[in-house]
């Protein structure tokens, strides 16, 4: 046992289907008790790495180990130690919240006590009703309650708050730092980055099927991309400026120009603007790829 | 340390399977009430034949099925309640999982439960926990309404009664085995019905379940006879139907034991298919 243990290793994990590739060779540790997100566009290869490593999809190769053992062959006392919020659910739920948290907490060897859970959750008035009867937003909070009931050591989340009302969104979040100070290990997938900056400890940005940064949540992009820029029009031209020292630039300026700049901005970039940033430079290498490839072929 | 390695394991195998057989047990109670909230499975698996024998009952109350030796009229109902008995084993067994298990693949039952230390034994105890029970619920349905509302005489000899349990509990595990068989075919949840549903009334139609079976053609008796749904309304007719009835049947014999044997069989082969082409999810779809 390490200080730093490890509950999931990727090394070089690739996934192909037939000429296409949706995850191209990528490599990332998730520490026990940490929060991971991994973050991307559509179709960039976030959902096909989650689900092999809960167990659902084989690898074509590299190496992976959740929790020590390769998710490929996780058995069920494997599966008694992870907890999985799927993507998407349509089940015909003819169960009560209530009935079906209390099976699934059967299904567990020391499960969370289920009022607590569906409280958690915010569900207590609906915990006797049909799952069917509920809306989008509290089906998917109902999803979660399965997910931890078990008290899950890694919690894989895949665009948990989907279909959430801002403040089912906060309540969730606040759900989460519960769990992450019961020492829960979290892999989380969103398009909220907002959501990633608030629970993440690190992140990780795949676009094309390829890592393209990895690292804790504020330092994104490296930290020339968070150095606040500052715009200002000056003689009808628009001019920007990084700095480090935003408020001494923009006094500089005042006493240079002798008045108020015009349309005069701070801009401290988010982790919004970053990731766009890195996806799309991304994104255009890719373009660019596909064209070298296609003349390859042409050839 | 290798002594104390052994032992652990062997515990440990006996307890997962005690623990597959209790959460099977917890599966069947969670799945029979799910069954009963599902509005159209109600319909037509669980009222189907109890609504077939009420409408045979009333339209064919003026014709007459045969005498018994007594003399006393066999009315439609006594004729169609053992057939509207072995259609119900049908489908509260092979209809109902055969639809139900391809809809629980395709909208994701299946991929929560292999997420989930659920052992699969324990669903399968689960599925078939709920054909009996329902099948059961069903039959007790039938008989009531057979006894009380059309005056169909109930056999009085054990004899008939242990027929009827061996029969009716071969043929709902037969058929439940071959719908988790079956649920493999459709391609989606809303291709289940329009695939699973003219198998079943295709087979209740060549069996003598809705046709008297000695009305129909030899050849058609003879393919009937390669499926288990007219072995089991065999069986059924010769716990309720009198015994003169039996020169009605092929080789006019009821014939339990070919019953025994092709039920059997039909179990096995299911066994053999389920346990090589069931999967939680398709891994590369």
């Amino acid at each position: 046992m390490t200080i730093t243990e490890n509950v999931v290793e990727v090394r070089d994990l690739r996934k192909t289907y037939g000429d296409f590739t949706a995850v191209d060779g990528i490599s990332f540790d998730i520490h026990r008790g940490e929060t991971f997100a991994l973050l991307g566009p559509n179709g960039a290869g976030k959902s096909t790495t989650i689900e092999i490593l809960e167990g659902y999809r084989d690898r074509t190769s590299g190496e992976a180990r959740v929790l020590g053992t390769d998710p490929g062959r996780g058995g069920l006392d494997w599966k008694a130690r992870i907890g999985i919020v799927l993507q998407s659910s349509g089940e015909s739920g003819n169960v009560t919240v209530a009935e079906q948290l209390r099976h699934f907490a059967a299904l567990y060897p020391n499960p969370r006590d289920v009022d607590e859970v569906i409280a958690a959750v915010g569900l207590e008035e609906k915990a006797g009703s049909l799952i069917r009867k509920l809306s989008g937003g509290q089906r998917r909070r109902v999803d979660v309650a399965v997910g931890i009931v078990g008290a899950p050591e890694l919690l894989f989340l895949d665009e948990p708050t989907t279909g959430f009302d801002p403040e089912a969104r906060r309540s969730f979040w606040k759900l989460i730092r519960t769990l992450q100070s019961e020492g829960t290990s979290i892999l989380l997938t969103t398009h909220y980055l907002d959501e990633a900056a608030q629970l993440g400890d690190r992140a990780g940005i795949i676009a094309g099927g390829r890592m393209v940064d990895l690292a804790p949540i504020d330092e994104i992009g490296g930290r020339e991309s968070r150095v606040p820029l500052v715009r200002w029009l000056e003689n009808g031209e628009r001019r920007e400026q990084r700095t480090t020292t935003p408020a001494t630039l923009v006094t500089e300026l005042v006493s240079r120009l002798g008045a108020e700049p015009d349309s005069l901005e701070v801009i401290r970039p988010s982790l919004e603007d970053v990731y766009l940033d890195l996806v799309g430079h991304e994104h255009a290498s890719d373009l660019s790829a596909e064209a070298l490839n296609e003349t390859e072929a042409a050839r | 340390m290798t002594t104390t390695i052994s032992p652990a394991r062997a515990s440990r195998t006996e307890s997962s399977i005690g623990r597959a057989v209790r959460l099977g047990l917890l599966r069947i109670g969670y799945e029979v009430r799910a069954y009963f909230r599902q509005g159209d499975t109600v319909f037509f698996t669980f009222l189907f034949p109890v609504v077939m024998l009420t409408i045979f009952s009333v339209s064919f109350s003026e014709a007459s099925f045969g005498q018994t030796a007594d003399g006393d009229e066999i009315t439609a109902a006594w004729f169609f309640l053992p057939a509207m008995l072995a259609a119900g084993v049908l489908l509260s067994g092979l209809q109902n999982l055969a639809i139900d298990i391809a809809v629980e693949k395709s909208d994701g039952t299946l991929k929560r439960l292999a997420g989930s230390p659920l052992p699969v034994v324990s669903y399968f105890i689960g599925k078939l926990g709920q054909s009996f029970t329902t099948g059961l619920l069903q039959a007790g349905v039938l008989l009531l309404l057979g006894f009380t509302v059309f005056q169909v005489p109930l056999p009085e000899n054990a004899e008939n009664w242990v027929t009827f349990a061996w029969v009716f509990t071969l043929g709902v595990f037969c058929s439940a085995i071959l719908g988790i068989a079956l649920s493999a075919v459709p391609r989606s949840g809303k291709s289940a019905t329009a695939v699973v549903i003219p198998i079943t009334l295709v087979l209740q139609f060549i069996s003598g379940v809705y046709l008297r079976f000695s009305d129909l053609p030899e050849w058609l008796q003879n393919v009937a006879s390669v499926f288990p749904l007219k072995w089991m309304a065999q069986g059924m007719r010769s716990v309720f139907l009198p015994d003169e009835l039996v020169v009605l049947e092929q080789n006019e014999s009821w014939d339990l034991p070919g019953i025994a044997l092709v039920l059997a069989i039909w179990l096995v082969a299911g066994l053999v298919i389920t346990s090589v082409t069931f999967r939680w999810i398709r891994k590369d779809s």
